[in-house]
């Protein structure tokens, strides 16, 4: 098992912690793990992306510049990052603020309207971990389980009292990809 | 564990008591790091008005006997040139880290391996050679800065660490020896004051005497044959039966390896040396591996620095390539691949 | 027969390399007088500049660092942080400390580094050969301001005692002089209150002494003297221009 996750968005929509998250949670199930965070001189707004390398082997290279799964947060990243995406790899787009306008034809793709749905749980912040939910539910990467675990070390302890929102996220993104596939069997 | 803070949770647990440096990305969150934890375990931290102050101060901690360290960036490190030659030239143990940037000039921040030469062949004034070690994991962060103060401290030397901005960045899982035994040997040498030892002791680079100057110079000429002859390091990865060998260090070393694996599948029989010592450079074990294998291959984030010490080693017994991106700019595996071919079919093959 | 005058402890038996008139020698002789008074030799580390004086590291008897030039106050702020209980000093010239060494002295001074700087003014460049100093004085003729220095080219010198005092780091600045008996008298009572503020520990001290060149300058030693007192004490005053207020001395 090897995923290559690259996410990409501005500074302030959580890209990096989302990386962070997961990564957290690859190394509580004792796999390896590598996390790259790239970004641009500007202190607020600028471009944050992070590549996140989860594997049962030994990590190679830490730098994701072929990702299996890409995460899109903003139109930029999709222009610039299609491309790179390995054939037969997914991208999932946060189509609440992104056009999901694919030109590629062997990938697949999953956009999902994640602020529409975080403001359904009461929190418009925890849009990226619907995101994450159903990153999990297709990659199986890690258990959706370690990643509520994890929310507990990476969340300062004061913020605590998010988790159970959070989770709800994560468990609403999974939700999601498990009626998407619903639809295309029937 | 982040890179930044792993170089500043190693130096804590080698031992460092004194950190003097002043803020530049991208190894700014290492001076955080110890700032907040220095004082923690009742050491000191300070932030010096320049750079040139900061390794002045080192000089200084240094001569006065303390383990201490300071880190910056390629326009930082280029400020404390004068200040290693002196600390060389003094044969005093310190640690400097470089987490390279994109240049020249004020360039970027973005990772870089531009800094190898300064770093391996001077830098500073005169003839001196500082010890210089890449680590490639954030394990190895940790791990090197052990052995680069004790190096420092053995041999009475600067030791630099380089790494770049990736990995100052990069979050890996990281484990911690607590069994570590810091054995710091009494430095009789150190200009303490005289209540702590017979005579005058003096922390001097200045002989105005041609033939005493030379002395000095014979001295660091065999101290630096010793380290040279003890103190190469590498490792290799998948060398048997390899035509094709990646030389790279650091970041570039981790592109290296997937490359291998890839090619490897693909049958292209490539393997890597990665030197882990740039200063002593690992000639030795690259020349031999020289009998045995078609080519050489330096990938480096620059346009063609340690490719020179490749070649030297291999002494005209194969060809030696180079490939680079430069100015920030970082080799995909993508892009090393292709090369790896083009060099395979262009005969290397055959 | 009763001994009245030697050589101090704190100073080796070595001769001098500097030229007939100088006043080096009397600034190291009071700092090593100061350093005997105070019985605090094997406790005294000194930091030797690059310029003439660089071979104080040579003639005290004391432990002693060579800096690079300008960073004395660096490299004696690594060794005061690792020996907080030693005595720290510095010996630089105008050179070493008022041009290149301009970010160090300022920012020891800032942090209120609890060392003592001894600051040699003499004008002019001594080793490299007579150049203009940051403390040539405005007409000066050096080998650099040949027509004399003009402040529309050169700017004005710098008068490192006025600059001090309202850094809050600062706890003893004097400018004094060594080139006359009743001056030397007060230079020494200057160096050694410098001394004692750093062993009390109150903060920064830096003491000027304003000194003659008479080889740069071209001039015989006596009239090297008459020239200190008549063009450089009228644009440098000697006093002391900041005191403790706390732990009066």
């Amino acid at each position: 098992m090897l995923e290559e996750i690259y996410i990409a968005g501005f500074g302030g929509q959580g890209a990096l912690s989302t990386g962070q998250l997961l990564a957290h949670a690859g190394l509580m199930e004792g796999k390896y793990v590598s996390y790259v965070p790239i970004y641009g001189v500007e202190k607020r707004g600028g471009v944050a992306n992070c590549g996140v390398t989860i594997s049962n082997q030994q990590i190679s290279s830490p730098l994701v510049t072929e990702p299996t799964v890409l995460v899109v947060m903003n139109s930029l990243s999709l222009e610039r990052f299609e491309k790179a995406v390995v054939p037969g790899g997914l991208i999932i787009i946060n189509s609440s603020l992104v056009e999901p306008r694919v030109q590629r034809t062997d990938i697949r793709v999953l956009p999902i309207c994640a602020n529409e749905e975080a403001e359904s749980l009461g929190d418009p912040m925890v849009a990226n971990n619907v995101i994450l939910g159903a990153l999990l539910e297709i990659t199986r990467v890690v258990a959706i389980e370690t990643v509520s675990e994890a929310l507990k070390d990476v969340l300062p302890v004061r913020r605590h009292d998010m988790i159970p929102v959070n989770v709800k996220a994560l468990e609403k993104g999974a939700e999601l990809v498990r009626e998407y596939n619903n639809l295309f069997k029937e | 564990m982040k890179g930044n803070e792993a170089i500043g949770e190693g130096a804590v647990r080698a031992g460092c008591r004194y950190f003097f440096g002043y803020p530049i990305t991208p190894q700014s969150e290492l001076t955080h790091y110890l700032a907040k934890r220095l004082p923690e375990v009742g050491r000191l931290y300070m932030q010096a008005e320049s750079e040139v102050a900061s390794i002045n101060m080192v000089y200084g901690a240094s001569g006065a006997g303390a383990r201490v360290m300071t880190s910056s960036s390629g326009p930082g490190i280029s400020l404390m040139q004068e200040g290693l030659s002196y600390l060389a030239g003094a044969q005093l143990p310190c640690v400097v880290v470089n987490m390279m940037r994109g240049g020249p000039g004020l360039g970027n921040i973005a990772p870089s391996q531009a800094d190898y030469f300064q770093a391996t062949k001077g830098g500073g004034h005169g003839d001196y050679h500082l010890i210089v070690l890449a680590p490639n994991s954030v394990q190895e962060l940790v791990d090197i800065m052990k052995k680069a103060f004790d190096l420092a401290d053995r041999y009475r030397n600067p030791v630099m660490v380089m790494a770049d901005g990736i990995m100052a960045q990069m979050m890996e899982p990281v484990e911690l020896d607590d069994q570590y035994q810091i054995e710091i040997q009494p430095k009789p040498w150190a200009a303490t004051g005289k209540v702590d030892h017979e005579g005058k002791n003096l922390i001097n680079s200045c002989y105005v005497i041609p033939e005493e100057m030379e002395s000095l110079n014979f001295i660091l000429r065999d101290k630096y044959s010793e380290i040279n002859k003890n103190e190469q390091v590498c490792e290799e990865y998948q060398l048997d039966g390899a035509d094709i060998v990646l030389v790279a260090f650091g970041t570039a070393s981790r592109i290296c390896r997937a490359v291998v694996e890839k090619a490897r599948a693909q049958g292209i029989p490539v393997g890597m040396i990665r030197p882990i010592s740039l200063w002593p450079f690992p000639a030795d074990f690259i020349g031999t591996a020289a009998n045995r294998v078609k080519c050489f291959l330096s990938v480096e984030m620059n346009m063609g620095q340690m490719v020179e010490d490749v070649r030297l080693s291999v002494c005209g017994k194969a060809p030696v390539y180079h490939y680079g991106r430069f100015g920030g700019m970082v080799p995909t595996v993508r892009d090393v691949l292709e090369e790896v071919k083009k060099i395979y079919s262009g005969g290397a093959g055959q | 027969m009763r001994k009245v005058f030697s050589r101090p402890v704190s100073l080796k038996d070595v001769p001098f390399h500097y030229c007939p008139g100088c006043n080096h020698g009397i600034a190291h002789r009071l700092i090593a007088e100061v350093i005997d008074e105070l019985n605090i030799q094997d406790n005294t580390i000194g930091v030797a500049p690059v310029g003439c004086s660089v071979f104080t590291m040579d003639y005290f008897d004391i432990d002693m660092f060579q800096a690079s030039h300008g960073r004395a106050p660096a490299v004696a702020t690594g060794i005061k942080r690792v020996l907080p209980d030693r005595v720290v000093f510095t010996y630089q010239g105008d050179g070493d400390l008022a041009a290149i060494g301009t970010g160090e002295f300022v920012h020891a001074a800032a942090r209120g580094e609890n060392i003592t700087l001894i600051f040699i003014n003499n004008a002019v460049y001594g080793m490299t050969g007579g150049q203009m100093a940051p403390t040539t004085l405005i007409g000066q003729k050096t080998k650099t301001s040949p027509q004399g220095r003009k402040h529309e080219v050169n700017g004005y010198p710098i008068k490192v005692c006025e600059m001090l005092p309202p850094l809050e780091g600062t706890a003893y600045v004097a400018r004094v002089a060594v080139h006359k008996p009743k001056s030397i008298i007060q230079a020494k009572k200057a160096i050694k209150k410098a001394f004692e503020v750093q062993i009390k520990g109150l903060g920064f001290s830096l003491v000027e002494v304003l000194s003659a060149c008479p080889t740069n300058w071209g001039l015989s030693p006596i009239e090297a003297v008459t020239w200190l007192e008549e063009n450089m004490i009228p644009y440098y005053p000697l006093g002391e221009f900041k005191t403790p207020t706390a732990g009066v001395i």
